[in-house]
């Protein structure tokens, strides 16, 4: 048996507006109600108008996992009725997304294919509490409008480990593109895996599926996915299938559990949005585009290794978000002739320094003083400073009386007599060991 | 007062001579209405009007100069107008008080419009006699007991029996064109896109027209002039660059091609509209028309495939208005309203969406080349409004076939986003008849031009 698994990830764009108005989108700990207008109400007679920005990020995340950008594409109205949506539909896509068929290369050195990118609004957001002693649903429209992007994968995992790999990429090329904080949580990022279990010799998909819904951290999508192929297994070995539901995942009991069983498929009647013109582009204005990207991680991880020289277990660590790899390219650039660049990768790497607190600059210039102590070997300092300690008496003295500063004055005397540049740090460590 | 007389133009002469104030003529306006038997009216924005009049007069006084300045208008009750009760001519929103007010009434009012009040209609615009109000119906005002035509049944009336000096409407297969025939005033559908459909409630929103209604052609060709253009919250809006109507007025027709389409003087036109609108051909042939037979083949399909279309983007449109936003609950939609509800909710269901929605789609495209076709043969095309002369109260409301069957002739002209031009053509038995001037995208000037010479006849 083998766990058949796909991925719908929704990402939410940081665009400055909405996806169809002028409202501010970064709705995040603002007061309820503020960020709306007649659009992202749905009042009466208000039309949508696309963001641009926001169509242009969509498209360069298809473009970032290698998807085909059709000329033609065009909005969709999905119909169905819930509280939180102002308007009795979500304008989404249908069939005829931004961007179709990609792919993208996990460590493991699969490959998962990419079904399609596109551009939806997001939601208002349901808030249950008791006023009054009463319980009562409050509505938020801030989020209401918000550009929202899905990133739907083929079945194509048969494993959590892959699944959290492709989930880290996807979190790092958004954020690359610097079109998404890609924040879990602030639910920037939402994840539904969609897990089965093929039968051995079994051929195709299995006639069942277990959607795991609206997951905000990769840890919970691990732990539900493996859950699931336990408990789907289970069900299998007992000669049963199992049903075909939405579930959803509870921290406190380590399980998942039953949401909402589908007894059919739902009806969105999908129609294209009269509101909104179709898109077109030409290939030149896709051409444009496709030139404003960023390097991204698998190049940036590539040049890394051959431009520094560095192993690809360095580079991936070196090349995790962009502030890293920008530091440590300033560093590299600081340090050239003084320094290699792989010695500053091992800093970075194995001191963690906080990269927040200390310039490029000066890093070079602290590691390019430790690496000349590197030159005297740890007999000769403590030689010397054994000589210092049998001079001064008094030192030991001193220190026994819990008088901590001598040790400061026996690393000078250390410092003088060796005249050479050393990594006090080290010396400190050996004073005080001997003068125990 | 009576103001019957006046056009829009006389009225502004009056003002600057001091015949009259725009504060008179609103409160004269505002007197008509309430002495009124024919339920035009859904809203009178009396204080509101009367105040703006006010103010015109003294803008008029200063000497500033605005098309309409101090003019009275209506707008039919799907416009949204801040502060003032829109109902969509529905029970469901009978108590609405909108935030913000359409582009389009924002225009006029800056043109120096007063709002006087919000006309009945259809609910929701769906209809083609006005009984489909949940106020209760509007009345012919030429014949006591027969429809106004609808959807826009106030708006026509308002401006027929001269409560007010224009009135705007929506057409989204006829609405303005088919009062406006019906009521013997002129009756424009714009280019779909030319006018911001914005804070206009959506019927069909591929389809919905925003137009208006004037006693002349010249008037219809001002007030388009104010409200054409792009908008920047309508997408669908275009930007091709508006066009001095008013200077088609007085250009002639002589060898202006004039195209008869064989589908629309078949069958099932009453022979009496036939002559009369043959008449009107005859006569534009002596000013130097040439007229054309042609044909628009897919005219029947046309037909059929807008009550495919035109349901489904309604049934998703009217999604919205629930208890919880409204007040009201859904039980209290009209049966018009649920029969379209249901109908577009069946086409665009999986399964039947191939099969219904998406022929009509493709069968839409077909309408469209019919007139691309012919509009390489004429520049205009010339044809009946309705079918029929209006009809009694009550005497449809039980058949919705029979109905939508008065609208044979004008949805295609949605289906394809043309525009289209009402104007009288004269009377059968006491009841107007109206003729459609019909050409190519952004042609509103020609149709000015022509429907300007079928008013001189």
């Amino acid at each position: 048996m083998k766990a058949v698994i796909g991925l719908e990830v929704h990402i939410e764009l940081k665009t400055k507006s909405k996806m169809f108005c002028g409202c501010s989108a970064d709705y995040f700990g603002q007061k309820p109600n503020t960020h709306t207008c007649p659009v992202c109400l749905g009042l009466p007679g208000a039309l949508p108008v696309p963001n641009k920005k926001a169509i242009e990020w969509c498209s360069m995340l298809g473009m970032a996992l290698n998807c085909d950008i059709p000329l033609f594409s065009k909005f969709d109205r999905k119909n169905y009725f819930y509280p939180d949506l102002a308007k009795g539909y979500q304008i989404s896509q249908y069939d005829e997304p931004f961007c179709l068929k990609g792919s993208i290369n996990l460590e493991s050195g699969k490959t998962i294919g990419i079904t399609r990118v596109h551009m939806e609004e997001d939601t208002g957001k349901l808030i249950h509490q008791a006023i009054d002693g009463q319980d009562v649903t409050l509505i938020d429209f801030n989020r209401s409008g918000v550009p929202l992007v899905e990133i739907v994968t083929e079945p194509d995992f048969d494993n959590a480990k892959d699944v959290v790999d492709y989930l880290k990429k996807l979190q790092q090329i958004a954020r690359y593109l610097d079109i998404s904080n890609a924040d879990m949580e602030k639910g920037d990022m939402r994840l539904e895996p969609n897990i089965s279990i093929r039968k051995a010799g079994e051929a195709g998909l299995p006639n069942y599926k277990v959607e795991v819904k609206n997951i905000n951290s990769f840890k919970f999508v691990e732990k539900s996915i493996n859950y699931e192929i336990d408990r789907q297994t289970k069900i299998l070995n007992e000669d049963k299938t199992p049903i075909q539901e939405t579930r959803g995942w509870d921290e406190n009991k380590q399980k998942t559990v039953t949401q909402r069983v589908k007894e059919e498929a739902s009806d969105y009647r999908y129609f294209p949005e009269p509101d909104i013109p179709p898109i077109r582009w030409t290939k030149s204005e896709i051409d444009k585009l496709r030139s404003t990207l960023p390097e991204l991680p698998q190049e940036k991880i590539s040049r890394f290794q051959k431009q520094y020289n560095l192993s690809l277990y360095d580079t991936t660590i070196l090349t995790e978000d962009l502030t890293t790899s920008e530091y440590f390219e300033t560093a590299a650039t600081a340090g050239a002739r003084k320094i290699s660049p792989k010695q500053i990768a091992n800093v970075m790497i194995n001191k963690k320094i906080n990269i927040d607190e200390i310039l490029p600059a000066k890093l070079i210039e602290e590691v390019t003083i430790s690496s000349k102590k590197i030159n005297i070997s740890e007999e000769e300092l403590l030689e010397a400073v054994r000589k210092i300690l049998k001079t001064n008496p008094k030192i030991a003295q001193d220190y026994k009386k819990g008088k901590d500063s001598v040790v400061q004055f026996a690393i000078g005397q250390v410092m003088y007599i060796m005249k050479k540049k050393i990594d006090t740090e080290i010396l400190r460590k050996l004073i005080i060991e001997e003068l125990k | 007062m009576n103001y019957s007389a006046y056009s829009i133009k006389d009225l502004r002469k009056g003002f600057k001579k001091k015949q009259f104030s725009s504060e008179q003529v609103v409160k004269d306006c505002i007197n008509d209405i309430k002495d009124d038997k024919l339920n035009a009216f859904i809203t009178i924005c009396e204080d509101e009007a009367i105040s703006k009049a006010k103010e015109a007069d003294k803008k008029i006084n200063e000497g500033i100069e605005l098309p309409l300045l101090g003019v009275p208008i209506s707008l039919k009750d799907i416009y949204l107008t801040k502060g003032i009760k829109t109902t969509a001519a529905s029970k469901v929103l009978n108590n609405y008080i909108p935030q913000y007010s359409a582009p389009a009434v924002e225009k006029l009012e800056e043109s120096g419009a007063i709002i006087i009040g919000k006309t009945n209609c259809d609910a929701w615009a769906h209809g083609s006699s006005g009984e489909n109000s949940d106020f209760g119906p509007t009345e012919n005002p030429y014949l006591e007991g027969y429809v106004p035509g609808g959807s826009s049944s106030g708006s026509a009336v308002s401006v027929a029996k001269n409560l007010c000096f224009a009135s705007m409407g929506t057409d989204t297969g006829g609405s303005i064109r088919l009062p406006a025939s019906f009521c013997n005033v002129v009756g424009l559908k714009p280019t779909y896109g030319r006018v911001s459909r914005y804070g206009v409630i959506s019927m069909a929103s591929s389809l919905d027209s925003i137009g208006h209604f004037t006693k002349n052609v010249e008037e219809s060709a001002l007030i388009l002039s104010i409200t054409a253009g792009n908008d920047p919250k309508d997408g669908t809006t275009l930007s091709e660059k508006v066009d001095d109507y008013e200077s088609y007025l007085k250009k002639d027709i002589k060898e202006l091609r004039v195209g008869m389409p064989k589908e629309y003087f078949s069958d099932g036109l009453d022979i009496r509209i036939k002559n009369l609108i043959e008449q009107k051909l005859r006569d534009l042939e002596k000013l130097g028309a040439k007229i054309e037979i042609i044909s628009l083949p897919n005219t029947e399909h046309g037909t059929e495939c807008y009550y495919i279309i035109q349901p489904a983007e309604v049934s998703s449109n009217l999604g919205r208005y629930d208890e919880i936003r409204y007040g009201n609950g859904r039980e209290n939609f009209g049966d018009e309203a649920k029969r379209r509800i249901m109908l577009g909710t069946y086409v665009l269901s999986s399964g039947y969406y191939d099969a219904y929605y998406k022929k009509a789609m493709q069968v839409r495209t077909l309408v469209k080349k019919d007139f691309d076709e012919a509009f390489k043969k004429v520049d205009v095309i010339i044809t009946p409004v309705s079918p029929t002369l209006p009809w009694k109260i009550g005497e449809k409301v039980n058949d919705p076939m029979a109905m939508y069957l008065s609208d044979v002739y004008t949805v295609n002209i949605n289906m394809a986003g043309i525009p289209g031009l009402s104007v009288p053509a004269g009377f059968v038995d006491g009841l107007p008849v109206g003729l459609q001037i019909l050409g190519p995208h952004f042609s509103e000037g020609k149709l000015f031009q022509v429907g300007q010479a079928v008013e001189n006849l």
